[in-house]
């Protein structure tokens, strides 16, 4: 307790303070009855290596104390002890199988990911998540949305900072979901520190998971696999709903999907295209070409008076929708509804001083988009 | 007339004078000495991008380097502390003492050995030429996981790939010469059994090291051939495997961690029966305890890749085996600790180093522990939890065993005493520095913060304040030992041929500092 107390003057010294002044110490209990096994593993072993410590330590510090020249102490001529030397071999060896135990058993749960209620893929992409819902026709992707203007600290954090997203994954509480992992370009790895869930997201793999949450929440986690210049960026966020929520949920993604493609007929006009395509460009193109186009030489194009936003219009529509093989740009088709596209094109044709005046209606990408899936 | 004669007295019985004693020598002791200063140099160029890292993490949000930036200083930092500073650093100390410890005249293949160190500065220097070329530098962590280190990839991995094949040529003709002289250049009666323990580890690294750098050298191979000529070993789309990367850079990669403990390991079994007075606690089991954790070294890799999505039984073997070095290691630190057991200790610099090292490497042996433990794993993986590990048994491991080295040695190899307050001052500003560095990691690992990222959520900010505050202290320590150095070769109060008191070894029976060819007749060791 003396310990908290120093902390917490150390706080109210510091002259810089946050939002969520925490100086937690110890990794939080999760929710999910794996995460508690998995904590529980983790205090014990703790405790086990606290428990040597004091021993080893114990015994040196007092040889230090007490051994010492200074203090008159004279060396002892003793150098080997076989009995001793089995004992300290044994001892720990039977402390390990004591561990390996229970370790193994959680080891086995969390590998288990049979009789799931639901199953959803999630797929890593340089820098969101794509979450597909097996079955239901629900597929989504998952931005960060901190502005850039929080990163770069021209306006004041929010209390989610770098750990907020568009659409977050959305499940039922008290069932058992199957996650199905994997990636489109380099290895992502999802994880989601309240589940005790963290893989890897590999391309050309396939890696099980699973949860249980029996409390309604909102859980945040991370990418954790280095995964390029965005990594720092790229949030995971679980929102838990009790059944009947999940359900209207469900409901309410399939009438926006049915929406979209009832748009995607009209013709919208170039405000609105203009102001869409602005939104859709800072969460979506930013990271990498930037707010004001001019990418970073050398690692990303500018689109800024570039020959692809002011050239070909054909050219610019086919890179957005299916990506440039061999660079970090990538196909846009799946992850951006008609109305979206037709937008985001349209946008980066006429912003920056881009003047081309072309307008890129949504029908045409529309057109586009069922060609390729037929 | 006169000079003729002089610089034949000199060829005969000194070094040859100016730059060409440095190109072109063969001594053991000059050799030795052009590895610690590489060692140095890089030791401060980590060291300065490890700063800019720190800095840029003292408060959330980007202030002065860019994530594409920051990516690439994590990356060199890791490579450059790895290859540049800590390796050469124990090859170093091998040089000058391996021979003079076991009574030979100088290293088996001294051209060899001439060669292996001028390797280095180019291969460093072509590899921190591509912080300056288009697109950057490597910008991949320095594990490197293809397919970001592959198709994604700046131009310049091309050149990194050529740095570590030469470091590994390096290494490994270094490590031929190590062998090659523990093994045949004993002197009489110097058995096995009688070697002292920085030379056991060290013949035991250097096995480690000839098994290892070729699979190092044939990864980035395959990087180059995925790079350039359209295999695809770790390309999924061509019918590649990225996790086959995983595993043959671990199979490099953890008995690479033991090349830069093992001699640790060696130094600090030198150095604290000298200043306990008191004969190593089981000489023999440290022998066999080495061996074992060697052996292990080769089977635990995959718990670097708990999360891979290994089946149940591969991730229950290598658990298990995991957590069975733990043994070895344990008889290691007992040993250490019955060694101070009613011993009758003084506290130089050396000695307060290798104490350090003893608490502060097990303290990052218990976060190792804790890590083999598969479940628990999951959630310390990636995150700063293992950045606290690898730093505990690394940097107050590793780098303060060879710092206990230096200072245990100096008054050998220049003859002079080093100021005692002075090295006081530097291991105490670099004891609180290397805590308060990496002690929080722990917290703001287990409180969920990844590594390698360049800006962190607000509940991070607190203990990554503190932790780059430590980073600077220990950084700026460096130059006390910088200024130490520089000074004990200077001058100061002349050191005796045994230096300590009544220390073990034949280095101690040679005059201080060490003439330029000692044992030229080899001693007899009974």
């Amino acid at each position: 307790m003396k310990v908290t107390r120093l902390i917490t003057l150390l706080i109210s010294i510091s002259s810089i303070s946050y939002a969520h002044a925490e100086w937690a110490l110890n990794m939080p209990r999760g929710v999910t009855e794996i995460s508690h096994s998995v904590f529980d593993l983790h205090m014990i072993i703790f405790w086990i290596c606290v428990v040597i410590g004091i021993v080893v330590f114990g015994v040196m510090f007092w040889s230090i104390f007490h051994h010492r020249q200074s203090r008159g102490a004279q060396a002892h001529n003793f150098h080997e002890n076989t009995f001793v030397e089995i004992i300290w071999t044994l001892v720990p060896i039977g402390i390990l199988v004591a561990m390996a135990i229970p370790a193994t058993a959680t080891l086995v749960k969390m590998y288990d990911p049979s009789d799931a209620d639901i199953d959803i893929q999630v797929t890593g992409y340089q820098w969101k998540w794509r979450y597909q819902y097996l079955g239901e026709d629900i597929d989504f992707f998952s931005n960060t949305t901190t502005p850039r203007e929080q990163i770069n600290n021209q306006s004041e954090k929010g209390e989610n900072y770098l750990l907020e997203v568009d659409n977050p994954l959305v499940i039922p509480a008290g069932k058992k979901i199957r996650f199905l992992i994997t990636s489109v370009d380099v290895i992502h790895s999802w994880w989601v520190p309240a589940f005790a869930v963290k893989k890897d997201a590999i391309p050309g793999f396939i890696n099980e998971s699973w949860t249980n949450v029996p409390e309604p929440g909102i859980y945040r986690g991370q990418c954790t696999e280095l995964c390029g210049t965005n990594h720092g960026f790229m949030p995971v966020v679980v929102d838990v709903r009790p059944q009947a929520d999940y359900e209207l949920w469900l409901a309410q993604m399939k009438n926006i999907k049915a929406q979209e493609i009832a748009s995607a007929k009209q013709s919208i006009s170039m405000e609105e295209l203009m102001s869409k395509g602005e939104a859709v460009y800072k969460t979506t193109c930013s990271a990498c070409h930037q707010v004001s186009g001019e990418g970073i030489p050398n690692v990303f194009p500018a689109l800024k008076g570039s020959s692809v936003t002011t050239g070909d219009i054909n050219q610019h529509i086919n890179i957005v929708l299916n990506g440039k093989t061999g660079s970090a740009m990538q196909a846009f088709r799946e992850q951006l509804s008609a109305v979206d596209l037709a937008a985001v094109i349209t946008y980066e044709r006429n912003a920056w001083g881009n003047a081309t005046g072309d307008k890129v209606e949504p029908a045409a990408i529309d057109e586009l988009k069922m060609a390729a899936k037929q | 007339m006169n000079t003729m004669t002089k610089v034949e007295h000199t060829e005969h019985h000194g070094p040859a004078a100016g730059l060409t004693r440095w190109l072109y020598t063969t001594n053991h002791k000059d050799i030795g000495t052009l590895y610690l200063w590489f060692s140095f140099t890089m030791f401060l160029t980590g060291g300065c991008m490890a700063l800019m890292i720190r800095a840029e993490l003292f408060q959330p949000g980007l202030q002065l380097i860019q994530p594409e930036f920051f990516n690439q200083m994590t990356t060199m930092h890791g490579l450059i502390m790895v290859f540049g500073a800590v390796m050469p650093a124990f090859v170093g100390l091998a040089n000058w003492m391996l021979p003079m410890m076991v009574g030979a005249p100088d290293m088996a293949l001294p051209r060899m050995n001439n060669w292996s160190f001028w390797i280095l500065p180019f291969a460093f220097t072509m590899m921190l030429s591509t912080l300056f070329m288009d697109g950057g530098a490597p910008n991949f962590g320095w594990t490197f996981y293809a397919p970001l280190s592959t198709t994604y990839a700046p131009p310049s991995v091309t050149y990194f790939i050529f740095a570590v094949h030469m470091m590994g040529i390096s290494s490994i003709m270094g490590a031929i010469n190590i062998i090659a002289t523990i093994l045949n250049m004993r002197a009489p009666g110097m058995t096995m059994m009688k070697l002292p323990l920085f030379v056991w580890t060290w013949l035991i690294t250097a096995f480690l090291l000839i098994a290892v750098m070729p699979v190092l050298a044939g990864v980035v191979t395959m990087m180059l051939m995925d790079i350039h000529f359209g295999t695809s070993f770790f390309n999924a789309a061509g019918g590649g495997d990225p996790v086959l990367f995983q595993h043959v850079f671990w199979f490099f990669g953890h008995p690479e961690v033991y090349i830069m403990i093992l001699p640790a390991f060696g130094i600090v079994s030198e150095i604290i029966p000298t200043f306990a007075r008191k004969r190593l606690f089981g000489y023999s089991s440290m022998v066999y305890a080495t061996s074992s954790i060697a052996f292990l070294s080769f089977i635990v890799w995959v718990h670097h890749m708990f999360t891979v999505g290994l089946h149940l039984m591969g991730e229950l073997f290598f658990m298990y085996a995991t957590m069975l070095i733990a043994v070895p290691t344990g008889v290691k630190v007992f040993n250490w600790v019955a060694t101070m057991f009613r011993g009758s200790m003084t506290f130089e610099t050396p000695m307060l180093f290798a104490i350090a090292f003893v608490v502060l490497f097990t303290i990052g042996g218990f976060s190792g522990l804790m890590l083999a433990i598969a479940p628990a794993d999951f959630q310390y993986h990636d995150t700063y939890f293992v950045v606290a590990h690898f730093h505990y048994v690394l940097v107050p491991g590793a780098v303060f065993a060879i710092m206990a080295g230096v200072y245990y040695w100096l008054p050998k190899w220049t003859g002079h005493y080093y100021p005692e307050t002075m090295g006081k001052i530097h291991f105490w500003c670099s004891f609180i520095g290397v805590n308060l560095t990496f002690f929080p990691m722990h917290f703001i690992g287990l409180a969920g913060m990844p590594r390698r990222i360049p800006d962190y959520a607000l509940q991070f900010a607190e203990f990554n304040m503190v932790a780059s505050i430590g980073a600077f202290i220990f950084g700026f320590s460096q130059l006390i030992f910088l200024a130490l150095i520089i000074k004990t070769i200077r001058g100061g109060s002349p050191a005796t041929a045994e230096v300590w008191d009544k220390p073990h070894g034949l280095e101690w029976t040679i005059p201080s500092p060490a003439p330029y060819h000692t044992f030229s007749t080899p001693p007899e060791v009974k």
